[in-house]
């Protein structure tokens, strides 16, 4: 019995510190929704108020109309769209090599593709200008995209899938005849869904949040992406904040509502690789 | 057994040099495997070496020139660093940098173990937890900065008038030069809590349940579980968050430049690395220069996790 009521103690306990603590995590969250429906006068009301008074949903169409937000979002899922694929098609290829194939030089390179993984971006960021102004890409999609393609992390990380997918289905398949590319395309790929889901949402992530690269390698409105466009639109609007709410909403809801849908798959990679270092 | 792939059957009655047959035949299937692995490897190693590996080494050169982005770049030997080492503006950035990591860190990994620890006890919801815990880490950086930039109002913030109602001190958070950086620090915590925890959380999980029956048959206590079993054996995982998170903390830009970047008077207090990087380089391009800053943060970033590294097992249990 006393064991009983104590653990029960500690249970509802456990709740009420969890439940402190994610209240503490969403109220941002919750503020942010609220002032994207105050009119700006309801914004500025001391001591604020939860609910806004009127709810303004036009704040949201005004944020379209002030700023070219469908062109950002436009970009910014292209963006998004070309660098997950492509990464995921090229570092998934890479990675069946490492894994399975035997070729000389093989640990040689791939040393010098971990030695890549140390590297701040910031280093590479100088000099990738320059590469990019004389490949002259600057300001255009093949600068947002094809360089985010190559990544030494995705190729590691699928890599180390496929190292402990057992090697005896690459045999048989070998003996049916099977070209390398049908055992990459058709017996590997298929076994790694839940490794390629964990690559595509930190791609995913990575792309659309990306902040520092897009600053530096594009110029125009046009290329603006949704990061860039939401902190201009800052620079216009500074008080404004139920516009400015409402831009972060719009900027920030896909990828919320991907995370709740998909979220096994990246806790699951997040602890792979929290594991494997 | 498995026979050699592809070699057909019928080479055996033909010829009876058989084991020079098969040699050829293998060596033939090697070299066919291994320009496939080339072929396979080629688009990603020529990609990784057009945008990362030929960059770093041009960053490293281009650090002993006084390039300005346009001009042919001249060297000038390290002019850049012993400058930088005067610069005041690029020293308080280096402080800041390392202020805000010393106490983002320590700040993130604490309370990422509690809520690790509250998250392993089997409760019911703990998907809804993990769920609303997690959701800032993958909240777009940008955003989150815009949104606290808004909470931390001094006259209209949501933060203010809870700390007004509790009758406590209402700092003026981002337009005063003592809080500035806090407050970054407090944001970082808030976004990277929910990341460490979910490593730690598997690090928990795998700790094998009977050594907390053995010490429960011995009588240990809650406290005593934790210090002498948890905290040990979550070591590994522990120093992993540790060293990625001072790595993360010190190329730190976005939150900064959204809500430090318009306030030129406080960015001295606030300026990190990264964000004196961008400035030399993309505001003012001093492409030169700049590439110094990047290659000193390199190797701040460098020495501190062989430091990590090297001290580790000192406090790292591996099982």
């Amino acid at each position: 019995m006393i064991t009983r009521t104590s653990d029960r103690g500690r249970r509802l306990a456990v709740h009420i510190l969890l439940i402190a603590g994610a209240v503490l995590m969403v109220t941002p969250f919750v503020w942010m929704l609220s002032t994207s429906f105050k009119s700006f006068a309801d914004s500025m009301k001391v001591p604020p108020t939860l609910l806004p008074s009127e709810w303004h949903f036009e704040n949201y169409a005004k944020v379209l109309t002030t700023i070219d937000f469908g062109t950002y979002y436009l970009n910014t899922i292209l963006v998004t769209l070309g660098r997950t694929a492509g990464q995921l098609l090229l570092c998934s290829l890479a990675a069946y090599s490492f894994a399975c194939l035997k070729f000389p030089g093989k640990n040689v390179i791939f040393l010098a593709l971990l030695a890549v993984l140390m590297v701040p971006s910031q280093v590479v960021m100088i000099p990738s200008f320059v590469i990019m102004r004389q490949l002259n890409w600057l300001d255009t999609f093949y600068v947002l995209i094809i360089p985010g393609i190559f990544s030494a992390f995705g190729t590691f990380l699928l890599r180390q899938f496929f190292m402990t997918l057992p090697k005896d289905l690459e045999e048989a398949a070998k003996i049916d005849g099977c070209s390398y590319f049908r055992i990459y395309w058709n017996i590997y790929l298929p076994l790694s869904k839940s490794a390629l889901v964990s690559l595509a949402i930190f791609t995913i992530l990575a792309a659309w949040n990306d902040l520092l690269w897009p600053l530096i390698m594009t110029s125009s409105e046009d290329m603006r992406v949704l990061s860039i466009g939401i902190s201009s639109f800052q620079g216009q609007h500074s008080t404004d904040y139920p516009l400015l709410m409402a831009g972060a909403v719009m900027a920030t809801l896909p990828i919320i509502i991907l995370f709740i849908f998909l979220q096994r798959y990246f806790i699951e990679g997040i602890a792979m690789n929290g594991i494997k270092g | 057994m498995v026979l050699p792939v592809n070699t057909p059957l019928a080479v055996k009655s033909k010829d009876p040099n058989l084991p020079a047959a098969r040699k050829r035949k293998t060596s033939k299937l090697a070299i066919q495997e291994a320009v496939w692995g080339y072929v396979f490897i080629l688009p990603v190693a020529l990609g990784l070496a057009l945008f990362y590996m030929v960059p770093s080494a041009a960053s490293l050169i281009l650090s002993f020139t006084n390039w300005d982005g346009m001009s042919a770049p001249a060297f000038n030997g390290i002019d850049n660093f012993t400058q930088l080492m005067q610069d005041e503006k690029f020293t308080h950035s280096l402080l800041n940098t390392l202020l805000y990591t010393v106490a983002t860190v320590p700040l993130s990994i604490v309370f990422a173990t509690l809520l690790a620890v509250l998250l392993n006890q089997h409760i019911k919801g703990m998907v809804v937890y993990r769920t609303f815990y997690f959701i800032p880490v993958i909240t777009m950086p940008i955003a989150v900065g815009m949104v606290w930039k808004w909470l931390y109002n001094s006259e209209f913030g949501l933060i203010n008038y809870v700390l007004g109602a509790m009758h406590l001190p209402q700092p003026n958070w981002l337009f005063d030069e003592k809080f500035a950086l806090m407050s970054i620090v407090i944001v970082s915590v808030w976004t990277s809590v929910g990341y460490n925890a979910v490593i730690l959380l598997s690090g928990l999980q795998g700790i094998p349940s009977s050594y907390y029956e053995a010490a429960s048959l011995d009588g240990a206590g809650t406290v005593y579980r934790f210090f002498r079993i948890t905290l040990p054996l979550l070591t590994p995982s522990l120093f992993f968050v540790l060293v990625m998170s001072f790595i993360n903390s010190f190329q730190v830009f976005d939150l900064v430049f959204i809500m430090m970047g318009q306030q030129t008077s406080l960015l001295d207090s606030t300026r990190t690395v990264v964000y004196s990087i961008w400035e030399d380089g993309f505001k003012y391009f001093n492409m030169g220069y700049a590439s110094a800053e990047a290659f000193i943060l390199f190797i701040v970033i460098l020495i501190i996790t062989a430091f990590q590294m090297y001290f580790q097992k000192r406090w790292v249990h591996y099982q």
